[in-house]
Order: C-alpha cells, then structure tokens, then sequence
C-alpha cells in the first residue's frame, strides 16, 4: 500500500494542472461563446488572417 | 393643410414575367424580377439589385459557402444605406466608440441581421481579408463583434460600410460595460464551479475509502488514515477559501447589515466543519468533514451558477430594443443638411427626417406636416397625423412627408429610453411568490441558529463528544436552500422554456397569473389579424373597368407609401407597365391627387375625390375608416376599394387550444361593428364588443374580474395601458414595435397566436411543479431537523440530504422545460387540431 504515497500526490499534482488548464482556457474565452464553434468545423480554412 | 411629397423615381424592373420563386439571398418574393447573380457556376435568381450585388461580392470573394451553411435566409440590402457611415470616418465622431492601445483600435459593434452561424462567418472571412484588420471575434449567439483594427490604415466607417454591404446593419455599442461585468461574472462562476468539483471528487475519493472500510468491519491503518485526512485538508483548503469566497463575503455584509441572510448558516457550518476537521487532522483523533465541506461548498456554487446564467439571458431583451434607434440623424445648419451620428446631437439641433425615416430624437416639428407610425410607443399600427409645434417620439416612423424637428431630448432622456429603463426594472424585480418564499425562508433561518444553539447546549449537558456533530447535522440539514430554491427553479425553467418557444415574459409575477387564466380578451388591431391590408375588393363605379380602374388607382398610390398604398403594390408589382403619373400632390389623411394622360384622378376618401368634380357626399360611417377608398377623376366616380386586414393563418387554432384549455375569448375592439363581427366569425370567436373605448374596455375587464375570472388581455401595444394594467396579465404581440414589450407582462415574439395556448399550459405546468417542489422541501427540512438534532445524522449524511434536496427541486423544475413542446401538447390534449400548430422560429432561444 506505500505505492498510495507516490500515486496520490501524483494525482494532485495531475489536478493542479487539470484546474490550472481550465483556468486558463475560462481566462482565454472558451467558454465564452459555446454556439458558433461547433460550426466552423464544417468551413474549409481557406484564408488564414494576414499579420 | 396639404403637404406636398418630394417623390422619388420608381426604379424600373425589368421584365413582365412573374415569378412566386424567391430570391436566392434574402428570400423574398421575385416579384417578377428577372435579375440572376451567377453564384457557384450557376445563375441564380434575385430580387434586387442589392441582393445581387451582395450574392455577387460573396461568390467573388470565393465565399459562397454561406449559402451552404446558413439557416435562415439574410436580410436585404439597403440600396441606398451608404451615406450613412460617412459620419463614423471623421476622428471625433468616431472616438467615442473606439478603445485604443497604441495603434490598434478596437471597437465592438452589435450587428443587426446576424441570424446564424454562416453570418458570423461570412462577416469575419470578409473583415479579415479587409486591409488593416488585425482580429475579428464574432459571437452568433449574441450578434455581438469584436474588432481590432490599424487606425492608420482603415477608419471605423470603413469598416462598417463593409459590414453594411454585406447586407447587415452594424451599430457600434458605445458602452458595452454591463457585457463586459456579465462575462467577467460568468468566467469567475465557472472557475469556482470547477474547482469545486475538483476539490469534491478528490476529497470523496479517500472519504470513500474510509467508509467502505468501516462498512465492511475492517480498519484502515492508522498512518494510511492519517495521510487521507492530510490530503483532504490539502485539497479542501483552495475549494473553500476559493469556491467558497462568495458565501463568506455574503455572509459577512448580512452581519453586517444586522439580517441573517441564507449564507449565514451556510457559512457558519462551512467554517466550524472545516476548523474542527483541521483540528482534529493535526491533533490526530476525532472526526473529519471534509468531504461534507467540499460536496457542500460544490452544490451551492452550482445553484448560484445556474441563478446567474437566467439572471443574464434576460438582459438581451433590453440590448435589442436600445438597437431599434437609427444610428445617424441628418442635421439642418444654416440651411445645410448634414449626416452625424444621433450621439453627436445636442438639444436644439435642427434635424431632418425624411420619408420612411425613424424619428432619432424626441422633438417638435418646425416645419413639415406627415403621418407617423408611433406603433413602437402606442401599438397603433394606423399612422397619426403631426403638424408643426406638434410633438414627435424618438423610434417612431414617418411614413407620408418630410419633416424638420427641433431635438427636445436626446438618448436616456427620451421616451423610449424611459420605457426601456422600466422594462430593466421589471427583469430585476423578483417574482411576489419567490419573495414570499424568502422571507419564509429568512424566518426559518432564524430558527434555525436558535435550534441548532439548543441543539448544542442540550448535549453538552448530555454527552459533550456528540455535540458538535450533531450541531453540525442541525446547521447543514436544515439550511432552507432547496426551500429557497423550489420557487425560482421552476420559474427560470419555464421562463427559458417559454422563451425557447417564441414566448418572452417580461414580468416574472406574469407566469403564476398565467397559470389562472380563464379568460383572454383580444383588443383587435394586430392581434388576431396581421396588422397588413389587403385588397379585398373592386367596385366599378363608372364607365371603366376593374382593370383600367385597378391600372390608375396603383399608379397613383405607387408615390405614396401609406399602408394602403403598399397594398395596392402588392396587388400589381410591375411598375414598368404603369402609366406616368405627373403633377402628384399627396394630401395628408385624405389622398393623393394625379394627372394620367392629361386626366386629372384623386383617389381616397369619398369627399376629398368628390370635390375634384365639384360635388360634396355624406360621408357613410365605413367610409371614413381605412377600409375603403374611391377613385374618381374630374366628372365621375370610378370605382370603389374595400380593403381587409387578413387574418393570422394560426388564430382559429389558437382559439381553438384556448377552448380545450377552458379558457373563453372575446374581442374588444375600437373597430366599426361590421370589421369586428367578420374577424369574430372567421376566428370561431361568439363574444364580440364593437366601438369600444379604453374606458369601456376598462369597465369590462373589471366587471369580468368582479365576477372572479382572470383576465388576459392580448394588445399589441400600450395604447391601451390602463386596461392593460387592469388586466391580470397583459400579453403583447411583438411585431417590429419592440417597445409594445414595454407595458405588457408577456411577449409573443414569433407572431404566433398558437404561443398563447402553449404559454397557458407551460405556466399551469409550472406551477404545480413549484407547488410540489414546496411541499417537498419543506416536508424534508421539518424532518430532518428532529433527526439531526437527536444525532442520528452525521454530518456527511446531513451535506448529502441538503444537497439532494436541491438537486431533487432542480430536477423536478427541470420537467418544466421538458414538456414545452408542442407536440407532447397535441398528443396529451388528443386534439387533432393542436397537432397543426406550427412550431415557432427558433430565433428567439439565442437572443
């Protein structure tokens, strides 16, 4: 059972990068517009926007 | 007191041949246009020349995907909408719309005519490729843009000119601060939610762990036990100073504020769990909570996240009736006219406001004297005469005469901004019943820290070890979340249920009042009937023909833009095969007088055409309404025009649902007698009331109450607002007027009477699923409070029972939403009829 005192900190650590992604993409708007994504799937990328 | 319309040619159309096919990019009728745009390699039919030059600029681009993605049709170009922006190219007037950073401005702009998602995505392709463009976030959902731009390279009014070809109508938000607080809110409420469930699997996890042990008889090794409880404080310490913030700062301010709110316990319980666990976790014996801190702490931020995400969607209601202002005003100065955006007017300013024109500000008319279409404030679709020194309202339309205004108030100072600023104030009112329920539930609070004091001072008299636990149980069991919850759960739920189908409620009260109806009274005009007129019937009077008469009675009226008028377009839409019309004079209210092939014709009411060949006739009581109109020349009477507002295609079905519902309909109306009784009849509709004032109709709606029935009175608009007010909920057909959304309770959005019937079992649903979720939350909080308090429910049990609760409420609120759907109406009232009632546009769920 000493393997839990390897694992279970090895599991925190993988939900502090869990929370730590979804913070960012909440902060980054993922979530902001749940709608209009789903379609642009379905639009060829012809134009990529000039920078 | 004649005012002489500056006409405006009449573009040809091309051809004589008619077709009913529609146009390949807005999908309006042809009508007998022969113009193709060449899309994809093949030619395909338009309307206009708008529509043509944007279904040509969209294949050119090599961007027709649109038209494979789309879901609805795009709205038409305007043709002559150019001008318009050039007041956005100046710097100053641009400015208080631009944020800059450097060189980049940004901008964000509301689009109006963004139905679906191939819009957002036409529009973004086309403003990328735009030169100086530096990043486009379009939001389908809410019409929203957001655009960063090279100010160096590209102006604000380029870039709405840009949008503006592609058949939109972009208008820049000047203050988009409360989105702004809303996603900020919304992005805070989703991190804690997550942390939360984070925090509340992992700490379940080792909780389990322990449980099961002890369920099974066995033990888990000391050091093994106290490296779980170790962990479990590690994980639950972020969920509870993060997640839990909220209800801390809450708690505290109610202190403050010397009330004991709904996070007073909830905090208190939060707090004492969590310290005594960490105790215990250091001292080494003793129980731990913290599964019961984090689970709790978990369903308490979902249930203000979904209270949150209802309390947003309201707010989109109130963003589209600010939108119906035009942008731009034609400013008069020193006797030159010049276009600048209605924000850059000041009180005072002179402004010109031409045919088919929406008024910009409140003002006085100068000069000019018109009809305008004030439906937007009165609901009064018939256009009402102004002359000068009269007042005229910002959003209203001026459909007959130029005219000159002298701005009085401006932006929230106008009448429609007073009636928005009403309408916000009803969204943020709570519901009667929701606040019954929390003044109950802050009641009960207070019983319940008296309790749970008892509670505890009871055993430590008793058995010092159990008190603490059990004072627990009592803080967390009873907290009269559910209880709070039961009420607005149902009531979001139908309310986003109700919006889904073309049903928009304005006043939360309005849906338990629905729910009672047994009685709807339609005030006529644009309820039941369309609210457009049509040609019913031509009499010839003299030596010419119906079609002769018909040729000169549509060449006439084609330089008027009067509803009737655009009736008799409808009836002969081929203008090239008209005959030229010259010396046209209109006469406001009366007719419009003309010269074909050197014979001088006037056609309107009976005795303005009789005077032109020198006679006078009595004026029948029917001729002076709308419905019919002569025709006649120098010598003679030609013919005579009835005319009839149709009938909504859905109002006998919606009567007829009403009736399976037990619900009676009449009709008050202020029309004639013999308008009424066809309408009536047609619907299927026995009690009618003809020529009724609003003080009749007043006196009606409160003899109909004396007697106890609920009244429902569908207007479209506020024109009737005490009988309105009078009435127990008030419903109003949201037909362009958006400001008819004003005074009413309930909005049909859709146009479909069929709503109505729907609406009335949504909200009858709903209120026996509040009724339950009431019953059943207090049933389990007068339960569970003598269990918990005698210790026989730990406090994880007790998180879980509080937390269930909940959920259950939700759950059953959720049922609400579920049942919404026609179809399951027509299957469970076994009416074949209701099964005809055609689903409403879905646009009204995203807005």
């Amino acid at each position: 059972m000493s393997i839990l005192f390897i694992l279970v900190p090895l599991s925190l650590v993988l939900v502090v990068f869990g929370a730590w992604a979804f913070f960012w993409a909440v902060g980054n708007g993922q979530f902001d517009d749940l709608e209009t994504p789903a379609w642009e799937i379905l639009v060829e990328e012809r134009d990529k926007i000039e920078k | 007191m004649s005012a002489v319309v500056d006409l405006q040619p009449i573009a040809p159309a091309s051809a004589d041949e008619l077709s009913s096919a529609a146009c390949f990019h807005c999908g309006e009728p042809l009508n007998g246009s022969t113009l193709t745009a060449r899309v994809r390699g093949r030619d395909e039919p338009v309307c206009c020349a708008g529509c043509l030059a944007v279904a040509e600029l969209i294949a050119s681009a090599g961007l027709d995907d649109f038209y494979r993605f789309r879901d609805t049709p795009s709205a038409r170009p305007e043709t002559d909408i150019d001008d318009v922006w050039t007041a956005y190219e100046r710097p100053q007037v641009a400015e208080r719309f631009l944020k800059r950073s450097g060189e980049i401005s940004a901008v964000a702009l509301l689009i109006e005519g963004l139905r679906c998602a191939a819009c957002s995505w036409l529009i973004d392709k086309v403003l990328c490729r735009t030169p100086g463009v530096r990043r486009v976030d379009i939001n389908a959902a809410t019409a929203h843009a957001y655009v960063e731009f090279d100010a160096a390279r590209i102006n604000l009014g380029q870039l709405l000119r840009t949008i503006a070809q592609l058949g939109y109508r972009p208008y820049p938000a000047s203050d988009d601060a409360l989105a702004r607080v809303h996603q900020e809110e919304r992005r805070a409420g989703l991190k804690r939610l997550m942390l939360s469930a984070f925090g509340m699997m992992q700490v379940m996890m080792f909780a389990v762990a322990e449980y099961a042990a002890h369920l099974g008889g066995e033990t888990i090794a000391p050091e093994m036990s106290r490296y779980f409880r170790l962990v479990s404080m590690l994980v639950a310490t972020p969920v509870m100073v993060y997640a839990g913030r909220p209800f801390f700062i809450n708690a505290w301010n109610s202190l403050r504020a010397r009330t004991i709110g709904m996070d007073v316990p909830v905090s208190t319980a939060l707090l004492l769990a969590f310290a005594a666990s960490t105790w215990n976790t250091f001292v080494g014996h003793g129980e731990v909570y913290f599964d019961s801190v984090t689970m709790f702490v978990f369903f308490l931020t979902l249930g203000r996240f979904v209270e949150m995400t209802v309390r947003h969607r309201a707010t989109g209601l109130t963003e589209a009736l600010t939108r119906h202002l035009p942008a731009t005003a034609h400013r008069v100065r020193d006797g030159i006219i010049e276009d600048v955006p209605t924000a850059a007017l000041a009180c005072g300013d002179v402004i010109l406001v031409r045919t088919g024109e929406t008024v910009p500000a409140d003002g006085v008319i100068v000069d000019g004297e018109t009809a305008l279409d004030e439906a937007l404030l009165t609901g009064e679709s018939t256009p009402v005469r102004r002359t000068i020194d009269d007042n005229v309202a910002a959003g209203t339309l001026n459909v007959l005469a130029p005219i000159r205004v002298r701005v009085t108030a401006l932006g929230e100072r106008t009448l429609i901004a007073g009636i928005v600023a009403l309408l916000q104030r009803a969204q943020a009112q709570k519901p009667a019943i929701a606040l019954a329920a929390d003044r109950a539930a802050s009641k009960f609070l207070r019983y319940v820290l008296l309790a749970a004091g008892a509670v505890c001072a009871t055993w430590l008299a008793l058995d010092p070890t159990r008190a603490f636990p059990a004072t627990l149980a009592v803080l967390v069991v009873a907290c009269p979340c559910a209880f709070a919850l039961a009420m607005p759960a149902a009531l979001a739920a139908a309310t986003s249920a109700l919006a889904r189908n073309g049903v928009l409620v304005a006043r939360p009260d309005a849906i338990e009042a629905l729910a009672k109806i047994d009685r709807v009274i339609f005030d006529k005009t644009g309820t039941l009937t369309r609210g457009d007129v049509q040609l019913e019937r031509c009499l010839p009077l003299g030596t010419q023909s119906t079609e002769e008469c018909l040729r000169i009675a549509v060449a006439l009226e084609s330089m008027s833009e009067h509803p009737i008028a655009r009736a008799f377009a409808q009836v002969h839409s081929d203008a090239s095969a008209l005959p030229t019309v010259t010396d046209v004079r209109v006469v406001a209210g009366l007719g419009i007088e003309g010269c074909i092939d050197g014979r001088r014709y006037r056609i309107g009411r009976a005795d303005f055409v009789a005077a032109l060949r020198g006679t006078s006739v009595e004026l029948h009581e029917q001729d002076a309404t709308l419905a019919t109109v002569v025709l006649g020349d120098e010598t003679q009477a030609l013919a005579q025009f009835t005319f009839s507002d149709a009938l909504r295609d859905d109002a006998p079905q919606a009567i007829e649902a009403l009736r399976a519902l037990n619900i009676e309909a009449e009709i008050l109306s202020g029309d004639v007698p013999a308008v009424v009784r066809r309408t009536a009849e047609r619907c299927g509709i026995a009690t009618f009331e003809a020529r009724q004032s609003p003080e009749q109709k007043l006196a009606r709606v409160q003899t109909l109450q004396a007697t106890g029935a609920t009244v429902a009175m569908i207007g479209d608009g506020i024109n009737d607002a005490p009988v309105l007010g009078a009435a127990n909920v008030s419903v109003a057909m949201g037909r362009g007027a958006a400001l008819a959304l004003a005074a009413a309770d309930i909005v049909l959005v859709g146009e479909q009477l069929s709503a109505l019937p729907r609406a009335i079992r949504t909200a009858q649903r709903t209120m026996r699923i509040a009724r339950q979720n009431l019953i059943w939350s207090a049933t389990y909080n007068f339960c569970a409070l003598p269990l918990a308090a005698v210790g026989l429910v730990p406090p994880w049990l007790a998180a879980i029972g509080m937390s269930l609760s909940s959920v259950a409420v939700v759950l059953n609120a959720m049922r609400v939403g579920n049942a919404a759907t026609p179809e399951k109406y027509a299957r469970k009232s076994g009416n074949p009829r209701a099964a005809s009632i055609s689903r409403p546009r879905s646009a009204t769920s995203s807005s």
